[in-house]
C-alpha cells in the first residue's frame, strides 16, 4: 500500500470486468446502423467501442446491459438478447 | 545577525511562519488564537509575505482547504482555538489518514459549556487521538522555535504528517517576551523546501482518498501508526537540527532538577514555569523535588518518560483537562505508560487550571504536598482538583 | 474524435471502463461526458457520494486524472485550497505557468445541504473554479434519504410516501438561485440527456475566470426506481415538461436555452418513476401548477434579465 492510500496507478479499474453484471446483452443489426454515435456518448460505462469499420459494438467485458443503447438508438439497430441466447 | 527583540507569542508564531515562507495561509478566527492570522493578513497585506491568504468562512473549511493546498505541493499553515479545533475535528483525521503535512498553530482554549475563551487543555485533548505529531509549548521563543520545527519535520519524506504546536491561551499566547530573532540565512539552512512527493498534477494523475473496504482499511491503519511512532526519529533529528544550527536543543520530556528526584510533578504547557519556580524553593529547603514537562506529545514519548521517571517515589501528574467520566488525561496515559516498569512511582493525578482559572505557585505547592500525602495514604476523593472551589 | 452532430468529441476516456456505478446510472454518464469536455489539464476533488465511493474502490480507481476525496462537506474548501496553492506557487516560482482547471464535483447532499456553506463560501472569496452539482435528487448513495434537493411528492427513505405523508413535502432548494446570488459569473443547468449542451457548459464553465457553477440533472434507476435503460429519456422528459429547464445565468442575465413551444404533461415524466407511483391524480395536478408557475417564473426571468 502507498503512503496515504493514495493510488498511483490511474485507471486501473479497467482491470474489474463489470460485464459479469449484465443479464442482457446488445446485439448489433449492422444493416440499420447508421454510425450516428449516439450509443457510444450514452453508454455510462464507455462500453461501446468504435470499431475500425465505423460500427460501434459493445465491449462485453465491461458492458452491464443497461439498454439506454438500445433505447436511444435512432434506427432501433440494437437489441437486447438474454445473456445466455444465441 | 540574530537579533533579540520582544514579541508577543501569537506574533513570534506569525513571524515563525513568514520566516519559513508559507505559500497558503488559511485560517478562520477565534478568541484567542486571532493575533496570528491577523499578523499574517498584515504581512501579506504590506507585502512582507508572499502567500496565499484565504479568509475562509469556517475552521472546518480551514483545514479543508489545507488538505487541497498541502496536495499540490504547497507549504502550509493554520492556527486556531478550542471550538474551532473541534469544528474541525472531523478534517484532521483526514490530514493525518491521507499523510498531507499542514501545520497548525492551537492556542490552548477551553471547550464550552458554558463558553470560555480562556485557556485550558480540553481542545487539545479533545484530539489526542486524529494522528497529528503533536507539541506543547512554554515560552514565547519556544512556540517561535517549534513553529519552524514542525515545517522540517511534517515535511519530511519519512515523515509526512500534520504537526499541531500547542501554546496556552493568553498565558502564553498573549503574552511580549523577550526572544532571539534567528537570521533569515540560518532559518533557510534548517528548512528545506517542501517536495511533496505525490503532488497532484496532470503529468501524473493520482488518485488521493480513495474508498477503503473492511479487507483494506486495518492495514492502512497500522501502516500509519507505524510511521507515526517512526516519525520519532525525524522528530529528534529535527531537534538536533535545530539545537546545531539556532543553539537551543529541544527534548520529548525536558527535566527540571530531577537529579535524585523523590518526588516529581508533570507539567505541560506554559504553567511548566510557575511550577518549576515552586520546585527551586522547594529544593531549596532540601526537599529531594523535580518536575519533567512533556514537549511531546504525540508519538506519546513513552521511553523518555520511562527514563525520567525512574527512580522517583511520587509522580504527581497536573492536568488541565477532565476527560469526563474518566479523570485527568494526562494522568491517565502517563500511568499506562508506566504500568509495566518493575520499579514505577506512584502515580497521583490533580485537575486544575480549567477555563482560563490561574494556577499559582501556592497552588502547586499544595498539589506537591497534597500528591505525597495521596502517595502516603491514598485518597477517597472522586477527583483531585487543584484551585477549584 | 467522433463526430456528435455539430460537435467533435474525444475518444479518449477520462473515467476508466470497470467503474461500480450501477446499472445505466445517468451520474456515471455525466461524468463521463464532463471529463471528455474538460481534458487531461485538470485537477478534481469531489465530495463523497455515488461518484467517489464508485470510482475508487480501493486498491482501483477509475480516475485517469489528478483526483481528491477527503470528506463529504467540504470539497469546495478543497478545492479551493487547491486553486490558491497552485496560483500562489506559480507566483513563486514553485510550478510553471500552465492552464489547470480546478473542478469540484459533488451531488446533490454535498452542494445543498451539507457542504452548502463551504461552497458560499468559496463563491464569494471568488476562486477560479468549476462546481458541478450531480443532482440525482437524494442521498442516493447512502440509501436513497431525502435532501434538499428532493422534488416535491418524491419517496425517499427518510422521506417515505404513506397513509400521512405525500413523501417530500418541501419544494426543491433552488441552487442555481442561490449560485447567482453570489454574483458569480456563470451559473447553468445541464442534463446528460442533452450532450452536446452539457459539454459545452462545462468547457464554458471552467474556461470562464472566477466561480461557475454547472447544476446537472441525473437520473438515477435505483433510486428515481425506473429502468436502468430509460436513464436517458426521463432525463430528456425532464427538460420536456419543464420541471428542469435548461438555462444559463451569466452575471446576473438569463439564457434560456430550450424553450418548446408546448410543455409535456408532467404526468408523462412522473408516470415512468416508481418514486412517484403513490401519487394521486390530484397530486400531479397540483405539481403541475408547480411546474407551470416555476417556468412561467423562470421565463420572466428571461424577459427581465436577458443575456
Amino acid at each position: 500500500m502507498n503512503v496515504g492510500n493514495i493510488i498511483t496507478d490511474a485507471g486501473n479499474a479497467s482491470f474489474r470486468k463489470t460485464g459479469d453484471w449484465r443479464t442482457e446483452r446488445p446485439v448489433l443489426d449492422r444493416e440499420k446502423c447508421i454510425k450516428c454515435a449516439l450509443c457510444w456518448i450514452y453508454c455510462p460505462d464507455a462500453a461501446m467501442k468504435p470499431g475500425d469499420d465505423g460500427y460501434y459494438e459493445a465491449d462485453l467485458y465491461y458492458c452491464k446491459g443497461c439498454g439506454i443503447c438500445a433505447r436511444i438508438c435512432p434506427v432501433k439497430a440494437i437489441t437486447r438478447v438474454e445473456e445466455g441466447e444465441k | 545577525m540574530s537579533r533579540r527583540v520582544a514579541l508577543e507569542a501569537s506574533h513570534a508564531v506569525a513571524e515563525a511562519a513568514r520566516m519559513a515562507d508559507v505559500d497558503v495561509i488559511s485560517a478562520y478566527p477565534i478568541t484567542p488564537q486571532t493575533h496570528i492570522p491577523e499578523r499574517l493578513a498584515e504581512m501579506v497585506a504590506g507585502g512582507e509575505l508572499n502567500a496565499a491568504y484565504i479568509p475562509v468562512e469556517s475552521e472546518h473549511s480551514a483545514m479543508s482547504a489545507c488538505l487541497g493546498a498541502a496536495a499540490i505541493g504547497a507549504r502550509t499553515y493554520t492556527a486556531t482555538a478550542g471550538p474551532g479545533l473541534e469544528y474541525m475535528h472531523n478534517v484532521l483525521y483526514v490530514a493525518s489518514s491521507m499523510r498531507l503535512p499542514v501545520v497548525m498553530t492551537v492556542v490552548n482554549r477551553a471547550l464550552s459549556a458554558p463558553i470560555s475563551i480562556w485557556g485550558d487543555h480540553s481542545d487539545a485533548m479533545a484530539v489526542r487521538d486524529t494522528g497529528w505529531i503533536q507539541v506543547f509549548c512554554q515560552s514565547c521563543q519556544d512556540a517561535f522555535d517549534m513553529t519552524l520545527w514542525a515545517f522540517r519535520v511534517g515535511e519530511d519524506r519519512n515523515v509526512l504528517f500534520p504537526v499541531m504546536v500547542h501554546l496556552d491561551g493568553f498565558t502564553l499566547s498573549h503574552v511580549i517576551e523577550p526572544m532571539i530573532l534567528p537570521e533569515q540565512r540560518e532559518v533557510d539552512r534548517f528548512l528545506p523546501r517542501f517536495q511533496y512527493p505525490f503532488p497532484l498534477t496532470p503529468d501524473k494523475p493520482m488518485t488521493h482518498g480513495a474508498l477503503g473496504p473492511p479487507d483494506i482499511y486495518s492495514e492502512a491503519k497500522i501502516a500509519q501508526e507505524v510511521a507515526l511512532r517512526e516519525s520519532k526519529g525525524v522528530i529528534l533529528q529535527g531537534w538536533k537540527e535545530f539545537g546545531d544550527i539556532f543553539g537551543r536543543y529541544y527534548h520529548p520530556v525536558e527535566e527540571y532538577r530531577t537529579e535524585n528526584a523523590e518526588a516529581l510533578l508533570l507539567t505541560m504547557g506554559s504553567y511548566t514555569e510557575t511550577a518549576k519556580i515552586v520546585v527551586d524553593e522547594r529544593r531549596d529547603r532540601g526537599e529531594a523535588v523535580g518536575l519533567i514537562s512533556l514537549r511531546l506529545w504525540r508519538p506519546f514519548p513513552f521511553e523518555e518518560v520511562r527514563r525520567t521517571t525512574k527512580g522517583s517515589k511520587v509522580l504527581i501528574v497536573f492536568d488541565r483537562c477532565i476527560s469526563f467520566g474518566m479523570g485527568g488525561p494526562v494522568f491517565s496515559e502517563v500511568r499506562s505508560a508506566l504500568y509495566d516498569e518493575d520499579a514505577r512511582p506512584k502515580i497521583v493525578g490533580f485537575v486544575g487550571g480549567l477555563g482560563g482559572r490561574d494556577v499559582s505557585e501556592e497552588d502547586f505547592d499544595y498539589v506537591i504536598s497534597r500528591g505525597r500525602q495521596i502517595a502516603e495514604e491514598g485518597s477517597d476523593k472522586m477527583i483531585e482538583t487543584v484551585g477549584i472551589r | 474524435m467522433v463526430r456528435l452532430g455539430e460537435g467533435l468529441v474525444t475518444t479518449k476516456e477520462f473515467l476508466a471502463e470497470g467503474h461500480n456505478f450501477c446499472t445505466g446510472c445517468g451520474e456515471s454518464l455525466a461524468i463521463r461526458m464532463a471529463l471528455k469536455a474538460l481534458g487531461e489539464n485538470v485537477i478534481v476533488a469531489n465530495a463523497t457520494g455515488c461518484a467517489e465511493v464508485c470510482t475508487t474502490p480501493m486498491p482501483y480507481t477509475s480516475w485517469r486524472i489528478p483526483w481528491i476525496h477527503t470528506l463529504f462537506e467540504n470539497v469546495a474548501a478543497v478545492i479551493s485550497g487547491v486553486e490558491a496553492g497552485l496560483k500562489i506557487s506559480v507566483e513563486k516560482g514553485r510550478l510553471q505557468e500552465r492552464d489547470i482547471k480546478c473542478v469540484a464535483m459533488g451531488g446533490d447532499g454535498a452542494t445543498s445541504d451539507i457542504g452548502i456553506q463551504a461552497l458560499s463560501g468559496a463563491f464569494e472569496r471568488g476562486h477560479n473554479f468549476l462546481y458541478i452539482c450531480l443532482d440525482n435528487e437524494a442521498y442516493m448513495n447512502t440509501g436513497i434519504q431525502r435532501s434538499s434537493a428532493t422534488p416535491y411528492g418524491a419517496s425517499t427513505t427518510t422521506a417515505p410516501a404513506g397513509k400521512f405523508s405525500i413523501g417530500q413535502v418541501t419544494r426543491k432548494k433552488n441552487m442555481p438561485a442561490i449560485a447567482a446570488a453570489h454574483n458569480i459569473p456563470y451559473v447553468a443547468t445541464a442534463c446528460p440527456s442533452y450532450r452536446l449542451d452539457l459539454m459545452k457548459k462545462v468547457r464554458k464553465g471552467a474556461e470562464i475566470e472566477g466561480p461557475a457553477y454547472l447544476h446537472v440533472l441525473v437520473p438515477c434507476p435505483t433510486g428515481w426506481r425506473h429502468g436502468g435503460d430509460m436513464t436517458v429519456e426521463i432525463g430528456q422528459l425532464a427538460v420536456q415538461t419543464g420541471i428542469f429547464p435548461l438555462y444559463e445565468i451569466e452575471h446576473g442575465r438569463y439564457t434560456l436555452n430550450a424553450d418548446p413551444p408546448n410543455l409535456k404533461p408532467i404526468e408523462e415524466y412522473l408516470k415512468l418513476q416508481g418514486r412517484y407511483r403513490h401519487l394521486t391524480g390530484e397530486e400531479i395536478e397540483k405539481i403541475q401548477e408547480m411546474v407551470n408557475a416555476d417556468y412561467a417564473l423562470l421565463k420572466e426571468k428571461v424577459e427581465a434579465f436577458p443575456g
